[in-house]
């Protein structure tokens, strides 16, 4: 069980510093988009395999967690969210499922597709909310008025 | 600078942030926060602006006209997004001038250090592998995945450099991923045809705009939220399209 997540952790942090290789995100970067990555794809691994949670809410807590994060390293090393949130979204793409829908269309198994569309709109619909409430927490955690008055 | 105006400058600076930004693929409430934050810093006074994912019109008082910029190519390069974000941040902290902020975000272009094609094509195939055995499972195969998406990958890039325009590089290497997929496995020496294409398309995902489209949508903005999800659409109905048409004589 350890080997397997410690296993998982390795792929899903290459997978996700390679994908900040194609973004070109800055080298100082590349640790801890990693580490985020990694630890938010186990904890996924975690809640989806083993406590049960269901595929929506994984996937919402997974998002939310990849924002928290990604703020928290931001302010840390004072770079864009994004440049942490983008890659860490890699694992998450429900590429498996998008490839099966569209492969069983073809082949005509119209049953199989449809519940595997399924599956992908409720992952993205999921992980759009979880962005959402990862913005909604983060404000709540680091409030900072508007300096501006003068609009 | 010939007539130097330090508001028409002050305007100019946070037009061309902002437009530095939108091209790098930044998410509009960043935009929006770096342009009001140069022109308050600035000193500017009831500064508007209007940005959209195609261009961008600023207007201040005090001055006769709005400036507008038009933009036409958006690519993913987070480098300059975080170098203009710096930019932006010494600007504040007055460390630099306005002019000197304004030659700086002119170099951010030429200036900002890229990876070689090489780099890009060895990370987008150590991605394609990483993220086939994480989806699928399959280890035996990964090679394959290996091989396949980084040589898409470079075509991916060619097609763009030669030809600009996204989508067909994105539908073109696609296709080669499903043939060259269906030729190993034809061959023998690969033994899982799905895994090996869902391992290859992957670093033709596009991440950039979906989390932006996602993120633009929940905070509010109508304009640039459905446009940058039309995108990752568009995208992924390339991919898609690609790989219906290889299958369909698989």
């Amino acid at each position: 069980m350890i080997w397997h997540l410690a296993m998982e952790f390795i792929l899903a942090d290459i997978s996700t510093i390679c994908f900040g290789v194609l973004m070109n995100i800055p080298k100082r970067a590349y640790i801890p988009g990693g580490i985020i990555g990694g630890l938010v794809w186990i904890l996924y691994v975690i809640m989806y395999y083993q406590l049960h949670f269901g595929l929506a809410m994984s996937n919402l807590l997974a998002a939310i967690m990849i924002s928290i994060l990604s703020l928290m390293a931001a302010r840390k090393f004072r770079l864009p969210m994004i440049i942490f949130n983008v890659p860490a979204l890699v694992s998450f793409v429900p590429g498996g499922q998008s490839y099966q829908v569209v492969r069983n269309f073809v082949l005509g198994n119209y049953g199989t597709a449809v519940s595997y569309l399924y599956q992908v709109i409720v992952i993205a619909g999921a992980i759009t909310l979880g962005f959402g409430l990862g913005d909604v927490i983060n404000a709540a955690l680091h409030y900072r008025p508007k300096k501006w008055k003068n609009r | 600078m010939a007539n130097y105006n330090p508001k028409l400058l002050a305007m100019n600076c946070s037009l061309l942030a902002g437009q530095l930004l939108i091209e790098n693929g930044a998410n509009m409430e960043r935009v929006n926060d770096t342009m009001y934050r140069i022109a308050e810093n600035a000193g500017l006074h009831s500064f508007q602006a209007f940005t959209t994912v195609t261009g961008i019109v600023v207007s201040a008082e005090h001055q006769p006209n709005a400036q507008a910029v038009d933009i036409r190519a958006r690519h993913n390069d987070l480098s300059k997004v975080a170098r203009v974000n710096e930019i932006s941040r010494q600007f504040a902290t007055k460390e630099i001038t306005l002019s000197e902020m304004y030659n700086q975000l002119k170099r951010v272009d030429k200036g900002t250090p890229q990876l070689s094609i090489l780099t890009q094509c060895l990370g987008a195939a150590v991605l394609s592998l990483s993220l086939m055995i994480v989806f699928t499972g399959d280890v035996r195969d990964s090679w394959a995945a290996f091989i396949i998406g980084g040589s898409c990958y470079w075509l991916y890039l060619y097609l763009l450099w030669k030809f600009k325009v996204k989508y067909m590089g994105e539908f073109v290497s696609s296709l080669l991923i499903g043939v060259l997929a269906i030729l190993t496995t034809k061959l023998g020496w690969t033994s899982n045809l799905n895994d090996i294409i869902i391992g290859s398309v992957m670093p033709l995902v596009p991440g950039v705009p979906l989390t932006n489209a996602a993120r633009d949508l929940v905070s509010g903005n109508l304009i640039s939220g459905p446009t940058r999800a039309l995108e990752a659409i568009i995208t992924a109905m390339a991919i898609g399209c690609a790989i219906v048409i290889v299958l369909r004589y698989a």
